[in-house]
This record gives structure tokens, C-alpha cells and sequence, in this order.
């Protein structure tokens, strides 16, 4: 039936150049934004969706700064912040570290395996983090051992020493010693003279930023047994289920009361005082989420307006045609045959849409990659895309098709 | 004569309420989708200091070497401490400030409050004539206290608000990082964006005001160490802010302004002389790789505007030329309906032009309508762009009176230009034809 339509719906259409061209020329353009931007989603998802190693309930950061006190008098007044903090009801554990997964921010450096190579074999995360941390954050540590108290060395950030012991994640030993454990083996950190040793490591965690370009280095993460005395520390601390709320109400007011010549900032981000690790997380991936919705709300925009369109015109080809349908009605063509018409009409014109459709989604494509550092759009994306808009056609033109179709065939009889 | 293609145009609409809604709401989304996306990109590609924006350049030297410099052979975008100084000391420009950002505990001399963080820079004395940096009190401080590491501070409307009530506070004495300063000054309203004095630490936009500015000089005696950004190529060989001063280690701005092309060339010569001249000290083993560009060149360099905001504008221009395919094809189906009408108008005597006049009338109508629901929408987009995207990017995003009428202007003249096609095809009807036919 559809094979022997074919001829005389071109044959109609030929009469409805520019409307055809039209209703083609909006499919082709919808098809080209919809499966790039549908792309752009689901890059952002992907991104979005990447997991920290952590376990991130019931978790809560306190970042604090000393407003006079300096070096060695800092440690004294961590320690009793952390012995505060633990006492407080509802709270597990107390960790103190300066960087932690998605804090927006930090400290980056390269790693050798040797000490005089010039090129580091990797660009990583410096935690410097205590012995509580890796427990605190719920890391899995899949090898070797955690952190000793004795360990934590207290240091200024612009006089570091290499430390004796690192905890790292799999996936950096096995980039710096593929194919071998990398546990007890050595690694020189941040252009270090003298080797540190791995003694642990973690199945995974990930970097203090969420941010792209931090993408290629997000899952190289060291942990140090350091206590930076010049630096932002933040508290790590481990409700028990259900006491986060509880906790996060009094922790700035308990910490104040302890000792009042200290900085807890208000902000957000890298700088920010009182956060759960929900909100650490909902502020890292602001912008993918802004940028999925967006894109979202503007397909949803050029897929309904497209739609509309179709109906449109459509509904105009058969208030126009009325006379003809009643003939071909009085000739003895079924409803079914009319639906079918208009239906096959809608796909034909569709199809040529989306066929230089492909066409410009490529050529967009092409030039995001180009301008934008995105990659080229994959083909299952095409393929979803022409799907979506010829079945949008189809179930755009079915209310006025079937109108059509209820045209009586006595309107062949009335004048034009 | 155009109130009566008015009347025809608005009885016309009237008769398929259908097709116009969806004609006017497609214009509407169409142009607040673009207004939306527009007002976000015009924030972030916006000019900072548009009447000296070319006059003022920012100099980057290759101190790192082949071995530091990005892939497309950039040199690191901020200064070592050695370089910024010599640069400070050569003092080859009309005016000009190395800077980088502090972030000292700040508290008000005697009283009980909790002292608290703000934000701030370290800057030479022509950092304010340079900027054009507006003050409410007092002014900025003269050469001699750069000289002097002397402990004086200009600080922000905000900060004298809730250090001083907001009285001038000129004279008066501010603790910071535990030393007193004298207050010699209070900016007005300052908060350019992008940033475009520091755009090393905040990646071009900002939500924390800078509060504090004090002596570079001062800042660097009181160990007052970096707030911002670091980036070394290779670890500092000595300990402590003192090594991170003698080290390569990237932490400073550094602008100059420099008023005419050929101070440009000279000062571009001085660089190449300088760096030159540390090449024959041994110190760079390579040949000058400098840069020395505008403001807005320098931004463009750092790309400032993040992609994101414009593959959004991008994106939403296509919806808005989607929207204008659409409403060519509708208003072609309207006009073309009333193919009987034009018959019987044109065979009465009325020109081709009249038919013009009408239709395009018509097609502006919508277009007006269209941009009123436009308006509506773009409101409701820019507030809603507000609580998705990130902080320092959506406060800039805001409704003024510039867009309103952009989003008008853009809605009529669009609709026009779509009504274009639809209209030389009513003003072609034959008008035996459809007099016959009837």
C-alpha cells in the first residue's frame, strides 16, 4: 500500500514546494541541535555521575583557618578541635585534612620513580590528611595499611619535606608501576630528592575537583601524613545515621566556643565553612547540571515548537484538500487509505528532512569539536535523534490525518 | 490607511486563534531562548573597563622554558617573584602594579568581634590611577609608602560598612594579620568583571569583593604569603615564602598601562631586552618567548568566557532560527488560506503594495505579540539560569532595559523577515483565478 502511495503523494507535493520545503528544512535544523545537545547531556550525566570512592552520607566538612596562631602552635589547637569535635553527640569520627574529593580546589604535583626523571609520570592530588581520614571518608583501602598517629608529621606548605609513607589510589600505582604491586615501592613526589615509600592503597578516590580540566588527573590521588599548619584545613567529620543535621547546627557554635580566634567562612566552594558532602557535591557539579539542564529545556523547546509546526501546516494541506479527499472518498478510497496518505506524505517529507539533517548534526559537530574541545558525536546519537524526529512527524500528523479521514465523501459534491 | 490594514490584520489573527498562538508562542520561546542565553554571554564577554581596555597590558615572560610552556608555546600567564620586581624597578611604563592576592584576618582595633577573612590584593601605588579605581573617601597611597613598606590599606565600601558604619573612616586604624593600618582610603562601588586584574586566581569572575588592598612592599616584608594561585615548574630550592620569592614559581599580576602604539613597540623591545639580558646572565637558557597583550586580547588568551556559555548562545540562536522556519511555514499557510480574499481585493483595484502593506502588518503583529510573550519568558529564563548555573557566572546574568527592548526589536524584525516569503507569494495571486474558482 505504502509503495503504491508513493508516486501520487509526490505528485501533491510538487504543488506544495515551499510548505514542503519548509516543514523539511525545521526537521533538518531539529535534528542537527537536538542529537548534539542530547550529546552534550549525556557527556554532562556521564560527568556528573562519577563516584568519589567515599562513602558521602552522614559525611560533613568543616574548613577552619587560625587568625594569629602559626608553625607549631597550630598542631596543639588542631588536636584539641579534634578532640572537641569527637565529643560532640552524634558524631563518629574526626578527621583533619587539607584537600578531599571535589572540594573544588587544591593541591596538584607531578610524581617520578626516580628522582632525577624530568618528566612525571603523573600529575596527581595531594591530600595531606591524617591518620583518621581514609576511615572517616569510608575509602577502601585494598592493600597494604593506614596511616599511624605517630606518622603525621605537623608542616609549613612552603617548606614540605618528602614524607616517609603515601597512600595512593589503584588506578595511579598502576600508572606508575603497570603490571607489578606498587606497594613498598617508591615514589618521589612534587620534584622530592628524597623517596617516599607506598604503603597503602586505596581502590579509589577522587580528586578535589570536578572541574574538566582536572578529568585526565581526577583518579590520582595521594594521600600524605601531613599536618599543613599554614593552610585551610578542613574537618572531616562522620556522623552517625541521621545526626548529620544535628551535627552541621552546632559545629561552627562548638568550634567558636573552643577557641575563638579562628576564621569558619561562610562561602561556597573552596573556601567554604560548614558543608555537607552533599552540598560539596551539588557545588563541584553545578555547572554540568546548569549546562544538562539547559540544553534539556531548549530540546524540549525545538521538539515541541517543531511539532506544532507539522500540525500546523499539515492541518492547512487538509483544509485545503477537502474537495480532493471527498473524491478519492466517493472513488471508493477508505478512511484507512486517507490516514495512510497523509501519514506517508509526513514521512517522505520527513525522511528528505532528516537525511540533511545528518548531514548539518555532522557539520555542527564537526565545528564544536573544532571551537569547543568536545569530541565528534557518535552514531547511536544520530540514530536516536532521526528516530525521535521521524516518529515525531508521524505523531504530529495523526490528529490532522485523521480528520482527514473523516472527511465525508460528500464533499466532493459541494463547491470548491 | 495602516489602521485599516491593523483592523484587517487583528481580525485575521481573531479568525484562527490556533495557528497565532502557536505562531506567537514559537516567536516568544524562540527570542527568550536567545535573550536568555545572550544575557549570560554578555555578562561574561563583557569589557571590564571599556575606555582603557586597550591601553592596558599585561606582560608574560618565558621563565619556565620549553619544558613549561602549554602546547601551543604559551608562557606561564603569571610572573616569578625576580621578574615582577625587576619589572617594577625598570618602571618602563606611564603607570604600572604587579599584584597578587591576600587573604588576611581583618579586625577592627579593640573590639570583641570574631575577626574575620576577607579577601584582597597587594598592589603598588599605581595600581589605583591605572585601573581608574573609583574612591567614596581618601584616595589611594603615594610612591613613597611602596618605598617605605608602610602599613597603610585602602579598603571597600562593604568592608568600611561593617568595620566603620559606612562613616569615612580615612585616618582611622584597621588590624590586619594582627598589625595596625591606617585606612587611607575607601573605594566606591568596584566590582569589575570579568576580573580582569587577576584573572590568574578567580579564572575570570568573582563572588567575594576584594576588601583589602595594601602595599606590595608591605605585604612581601610581613610575610603576608600568597592567597591565590601558585604554579611552579620546578620545587622551590629554599624553604619558607623567602624561597617561593626566589623560586620560578608563577604567583603574580603584573599590568602596565602604556598609551600609544609606539610605547607598545618600546615596551615589547624592553621585554625582549630583558629577557635577553637574563639569557646572557645564565639565568633563561632559551631565547625570549614574551607576550605583551591587551585586556581583552589577554582574556580572549585565557578564554575567560567559559565555552559552555557559548555553545548555549549557539545552540540557542538555532532554536530561534528553527522558530523563524516555523513561522514561515505557518504564516504561508495563513496567507495562502485567504487566497480569495487577496483574489477579490486586488480585482477592487488594490495594488500589489497594498497587499504587501497588510500582510507584513500582520506578520508584525505577531511578531509584537510574540515579543511580548518573549519579554515574559526572558524574565522568567534569566531567573531560572540564576539557581542552575554556577554562582560567579549567574549573578552577572541580569534583566535590564537594553535587553527588554533588544528581545522586542529581535521578535518584530524576525517575524517581518519571516513574513517576507509568505507575503510575495499572496501579493502574487492571480485574481481571475480566484474570482473564477468561486
Amino acid at each position: 500500500m505504502l509503495v503504491l502511495q508513493i508516486k501520487p503523494v509526490l505528485a501533491a507535493l510538487k504543488r506544495h514546494k515551499a510548505g514542503t520545503l519548509l516543514i523539511g528544512l525545521q526537521i533538518a535544523l531539529t535534528l542537527a541541535i537536538v542529537c548534539n545537545a542530547l550529546f552534550i547531556i549525556q557527556q554532562r550525566l556521564t560527568h556528573l555521575s562519577r563516584t568519589t570512592g567515599i562513602v558521602e552520607s552522614d559525611l560533613l566538612t568543616v574548613g577552619s583557618e587560625w587568625t594569629s596562631a602559626s608553625g607549631a602552635a597550630v598542631e596543639p589547637l588542631v588536636h584539641a578541635d579534634l578532640q572537641t569535635l569527637r565529643e560532640l553527640p552524634g558524631v563518629q569520627d574526626v578527621g583533619v585534612s587539607y584537600g578531599y574529593p571535589l572540594r573544588g580546589g587544591g593541591w596538584n604535583s607531578g610524581v617520578t620513580i626516580k628522582p632525577d626523571a624530568k618528566q612525571p609520570v603523573a600529575v596527581t592530588w595531594r591530600f595531606f590528611a591524617d591518620d583518621h581520614v581514609l576511615t572517616v571518608l569510608g575509602a577502601k583501602l585494598i592493600a597494604g595499611r593506614n596511616f599511624r598517629a605517630d606518622e603525621i608529621r605537623a608542616m609549613d606548605s612552603h617548606n614540605l619535606a618528602a614524607p616517609a609513607q603515601l597512600i595512593i589510589t589503584k588506578a595511579l600505582a598502576e600508572k606508575v608501576y603497570p603490571n607489578q604491586s606498587a606497594l613498598g615501592k617508591p615514589l618521589y613526589i612534587g620534584g622530592a630528592t628524597a623517596p617516599s615509600t607506598i604503603i597503602g592503597i586505596m581502590d579509589h578516590l577522587q580528586g578535589g575537583s570536578a572541574s574538566s580540566w582536572s578529568d585526565a588527573i581526577s583518579d590520582y590521588v595521594v594521600l600524605e601524613p601531613k599536618l599543613l599548619t599554614d593552610k585551610s584545613n578542613a574537618y572531616l567529620i562522620r556522623t552517625r545515621p541521621g545526626q548529620l543535621g544535628a551535627v552541621a547546627n552546632v559545629a561552627r557554635d562548638t568550634l567558636f566556643k573552643a577557641n575563638r580566634l579562628r576564621i569558619i567562612p561562610n562561602g561556597e566552594g573552596e573556601g567554604g565553612g560548614v558543608r555537607s558532602f552533599a552540598q560539596v557535591r551539588e557545588q563541584a557539579y553545578k555547572n554540568d547540571r546548569g549546562m544538562a539542564i539547559i540544553m534539556s529545556a531548549i530540546c524540549a523547546v525545538l521538539l515541541i515548537i517543531t511539532a506544532a509546526g507539522i500540525v500546523g501546516l499539515t492541518s492547512f494541506w487538509v483544509s485545503q484538500r477537502r474537495r480532493q479527499i471527498g473524491v478519492r472518498r466517493a472513488l471508493g478510497a477508505t478512511r484507512h487509505d486517507i490516514l495512510g496518505y497523509f501519514l506517508t506524505e509526513n514521512f517522505l517529507i520527513s525522511l528528505a528532512g532528516v537525511l540533511t539533517g545528518i548531514v548539518l548534526a555532522l557539520g555542527l559537530s564537526l565545528w564544536l569539536v573544532a571551537h569547543f574541545e568536545t569530541r565528534r558525536l557518535p552514531l547511536p546519537f544520530l540514530l536516536i535523534g532521526v528516530a525521535l524526529l521521524l516518529l515525531l512527524g508521524q505523531a504530529a500528523t495523526l490528529a490532522p490525518a485523521l480528520r482527514a479521514s473523516r472527511v465525508s465523501p460528500v464533499e466532493a459534491t459541494r463547491a470548491a | 490607511m495602516f489602521s485599516y490594514y491593523l483592523e484587517l490584520a487583528l481580525r485575521s489573527l481573531k479568525r484562527s486563534p490556533g495557528l497565532t498562538l502557536l505562531m506567537v508562542l514559537a516567536i516568544g520561546f524562540g527570542v527568550s531562548a536567545s535573550m536568555t542565553t545572550y544575557s549570560v554571554f554578555r555578562a561574561v564577554s563583557g569589557d571590564p573597563i571599556p575606555w582603557k581596555s586597550s591601553q592596558l597590558f599585561v606582560p608574560q615572560i618565558d621563565m619556565w622554558g620549553p619544558d613549561g610552556r602549554s602546547a601551543d608555546g604559551e608562557p606561564p600567564n603569571a610572573l616569578d617573584y625576580v621578574d615582577a620586581v625587576a619589572l617594577m624597578r625598570d618602571h618602563r611604563a606611564k603607570l604600572q602594579s604587579a599584584s597578587y592576592r591576600i587573604a588576611p584576618p581583618v579586625q577592627v582595633p579593640g573590639s570583641r568581634r570574631h575577626p574575620i577573612s576577607v579577601s584582597g590584593h597587594a598592589v603598588y601605588s599605581e595600581f589605583f590611577p591605572m585601573l581608574d579605581v573609583p574612591f567614596q573617601y581618601g584616595s589611594g597611597w603615594a610612591v613613597d609608602a611602596d618605598t617605605n613598606q608602610a602599613a597603610v590599606v585602602v579598603i571597600s565600601g562593604k568592608l568600611n560598612q561593617e568595620m566603620f558604619d559606612g562613616k569615612n573612616s580615612v585616618g582611622k586604624t584597621l588590624d590586619i594579620h594582627g598589625k595596625d593600618y591606617q585606612v587611607v582610603g575607601v573605594l566606591a562601588k568596584w566590582d569589575p568583571q570579568p576580573r580582569f586584574y587577576d584573572v590568574v586566581d578567580t579564572g575570570g569572575f568573582d563572588t567575594n569583593s576584594d576588601d583589602v588592598f595594601i602595599p606590595f612592599t608591605r605585604a612581601i616584608a610581613v610575610n603576608l604569603s600568597n592567597a591565590g594561585n601558585t604554579s611552579c615548574n620546578s620545587n622551590p630550592a629554599e624553604p619558607g615564602f623567602v624561597g617561593m620569592q626566589r623560586s620560578t614559581c608563577t604567583w603574580i599580576e603584573y599590568m602596565a598601562e602604556l598609551d600609544s602604539a609606539a610605547a607598545v613597540q618600546k615596551y615589547r623591545d624592553y621585554l625582549n631586552g630583558y629577557a635577553l639580558a637574563q639569557k646572557n646572565a645564565g639565568r633563561f637558557n632559551w631565547s625570549p618567548n614574551n607576550r605583551l597583550r591587551d585586556v581583552p586580547a589577554f582574556l580572549d588568551s585565557q578564554h575567560v568566557v567559559p565555552s559552555d556559555t557559548k555553545v548555549s548562545l549557539m545552540v540557542a540562536l538555532g532554536l530561534l532560527i528553527v522558530c523563524l522556519v516555523n513561522t514561515v511555514g505557518l504564516l504561508l499557510a495563513k496567507f495562502l488560506r485567504r487566497s480569495s480574499e487577496i483574489g477579490v481585493r486586488r480585482a477592487l483595484g488594490a495594488p500589489q503594495a497594498a497587499i504587501y502593506a497588510q500582510f507584513l502588518t500582520e506578520a508584525g503583529i505577531v511578531g509584537l505579540a510574540g515579543g511580548v510573550v518573549g519579554l515574559v519568558f526572558t524574565g522568567v529564563g534569566v531567573f531560572s539560569v540564576g539557581l542552575v548555573l554556577p554562582k560567579d557566572i549567574a549573578a552577572l546574568a541580569h534583566v535590564n532595559f537594553s535587553l527588554l527592548l533588544l528581545t522586542l526589536v529581535i521578535a518584530v524584525v524576525s517575524a517581518v523577515l519571516a513574513g517576507l516569503y509568505p507575503t510575495f507569494r499572496a501579493s502574487r495571486v492571480q485574481p481571475a483565478w480566484q474570482l473564477k474558482s468561486n
